[in-house]
């Protein structure tokens, strides 16, 4: 008696999707890492990286050679087992929160009721991880940078999960194909122009996007690598891969954060006409967001701790709050 | 051979049930016999994944997710941002012989647990009449909010006092810039 058909099928299905997901994070990192040095060299007025092959399309594998080939070198008095485990905690995280994205109706990993749920859990792991690798480096720039990193995520999960929640209200589900599903049309069916449910919606996705950047550390918000002031922050002690796995989950947590974005926001796979919709509009959306989040570390310089914060406590936490409230009280009139 | 997918699944199973206990339990180990308290924080980490397998693995993935949210993403980070603020590179404790004091602890620890076991034992379990499969959240929200929405409230309460006192805390060290 052979294995069932079935059981072996979801096997080969949860493999492939592994697999490719892996590499479709592996591959944005390398490329959008590419697109980090050519976009800004556009907006300078300079050619960006150009030697290695045509237009300089395979820097990145030069890149992770170099990478590769480099050794990784442990600090006396360390942590050893917590250093290099980091690096593994940060990765892990962002590779999990992929399986339960919905790229399009039929292309999703894991279609799981609590999917929105998932990824911010998953996504917790990931400050931890941060955190013990500049604790771990036994350095004192890479422990500022590791206390950094808590009081920015913590600072800037309040108001991403208000927003999330004041979403859910009007959602009524966590699981994100249905959330896909519910802004079907044109593109005033998507959340972000759902004015009947909340005058607020535009800002709450702007709000989204700001605590989206500041949860994966990208500038304005890149306390934690800081370079002029903490060297290179919580990844001062790692070279070679370990820094190179920090590197892939910066770009994977983008990859994320946008699709997160797009998910929620901006109607996944639907197209803004109603017209064929599918894999190729998620994408669309997405990188259109990855190219904003460049395009915003390229135009403003790095704000103060105190600023950051501020940001944060001051103004982003009530906003959020008021469109809470706003959405609670649209929501019963209705 | 006989490799029928019903025995691979109970395999399977008995696995994954045991692989989960035994990152609980290391967790635990761990987070108690560490000489460094950032070691101490991680095991209690690990042992709160483990916790959020095994819910996930009684068929409640709300609660496992909340577990990872909640202890794992807001508990032992603030107890690492607490460690932080205080001592940084904390160095490994130097503990000396105290032999009667760790046979002590260890026996009241095995005694607790004792009784635990005793007590999980004896009291009688109610069962449900089916499993719930998939979606029990709106379940779980109405029954907060309705049934047991006394406690929810008074829970919300302790939180509040807890955010006040941390605020009279933290303002008495501090004298305005005048």
């Amino acid at each position: 008696m052979s294995l069932s058909h079935e059981f072996i099928m979801g096997l080969v299905r949860l493999t492939l999707y592994v697999v490719g997901l892996i590499a479709f994070a592996a591959f944005n990192a390398a490329y959008l890492s590419l697109c980090e040095r050519k976009v800004p060299a556009w907006f300078q007025l300079r050619y960006g990286p150009k030697e290695v092959g045509p237009f300089g399309l395979l820097q990145p594998v030069a890149d992770g050679v170099k990478l590769l080939t480099k050794q990784l070198l442990v600090q006396k008095g360390s942590d050893v087992l917590l250093f290099k485990l980091a690096p593994v905690m940060v990765i892990t995280p962002a590779i999990m929160c992929l399986a339960v994205i919905p790229f399009s109706e039929t292309l999703g990993a894991r279609n799981i009721n609590l999917g929105l749920l998932a990824i911010f859990s998953f996504s917790a792991i990931h400050v931890l991880g941060t955190m013990l690798g500049g604790w771990a480096s036994y350095n004192k720039y890479a422990s500022i940078a590791a206390a950094r990193v808590v009081a920015q995520n913590i600072a800037y999960e309040i108001p991403l999960l208000l927003v999330i929640v004041a979403l859910v209200m009007v959602t009524r589900t966590f699981n994100l194909h249905e959330i896909v599903a519910q802004q079907a049309g044109a593109f005033w069916h998507w959340n972000i122009f759902r004015l009947q449910a909340s005058p607020l919606m535009p800002l709450a996705f702007l709000i989204f996007f700001t605590c989206m950047l500041a949860e994966s550390n990208r500038a304005p918000f890149d306390m934690i690598e800081a370079e002029s002031e903490l060297v290179a922050g919580a990844f001062t002690e790692y070279s070679g891969m370990g820094f190179g796995l920090f590197f892939i989950a910066e770009y994977a947590n983008i990859v994320v954060g946008c699709s997160l974005a797009t998910v929620l926001f901006l109607g996944g796979w639907h197209c803004p006409f109603g017209l064929l919709p599918g894999l190729h509009w998620f994408m669309i959306k997405m990188y259109v967001l990855c190219f904003a989040v460049i395009w915003v570390r390229w135009s403003f310089p790095r704000t103060q701790f105190y600023g950051l914060l501020n940001l944060s406590w001051k103004f982003l936490i009530p906003l959020a709050f008021v469109h809470l409230m706003l959405t609670a009280v649209m929501l019963k009139l209705a | 051979m006989n490799l029928m997918p019903i025995t691979i699944y109970s395999l399977a199973t008995a696995a994954v049930f045991t692989s989960f206990v035994v990152v609980t339990l290391g967790g635990a180990v761990m987070a108690v016999v560490a000489r460094r308290l950032v070691r101490s924080v991680c095991g209690l980490a690990l042992s709160f994944l483990g916790l959020a397998g095994l819910y996930y693995f009684l068929h409640s993935p709300f609660l496992a997710l909340m577990q990872m949210l909640i202890y794992v993403g807001a508990i032992c980070i603030t107890i690492m941002f607490a460690m932080m603020l205080t001592d940084p590179q904390d160095q490994p404790i130097r503990r000396g012989r105290r032999l009667l004091l760790e046979a002590a602890s260890l026996l009241v620890a095995g005694l607790l647990a004792a009784g635990l076991i005793t007590l999980l034992d004896r009291s009688t379990w109610m069962t449900t009449s089916a499993p719930s499969h998939g979606d029990t959240l709106p379940e779980l929200g109405r029954v907060l909010l309705f049934r047991y929405g006394f406690a929810f409230e008074l829970i919300s309460v302790v939180l509040l006092l807890a955010i006040l006192g941390a605020l009279v805390v933290a303002r008495s060290g501090r004298r305005s810039p005048s």
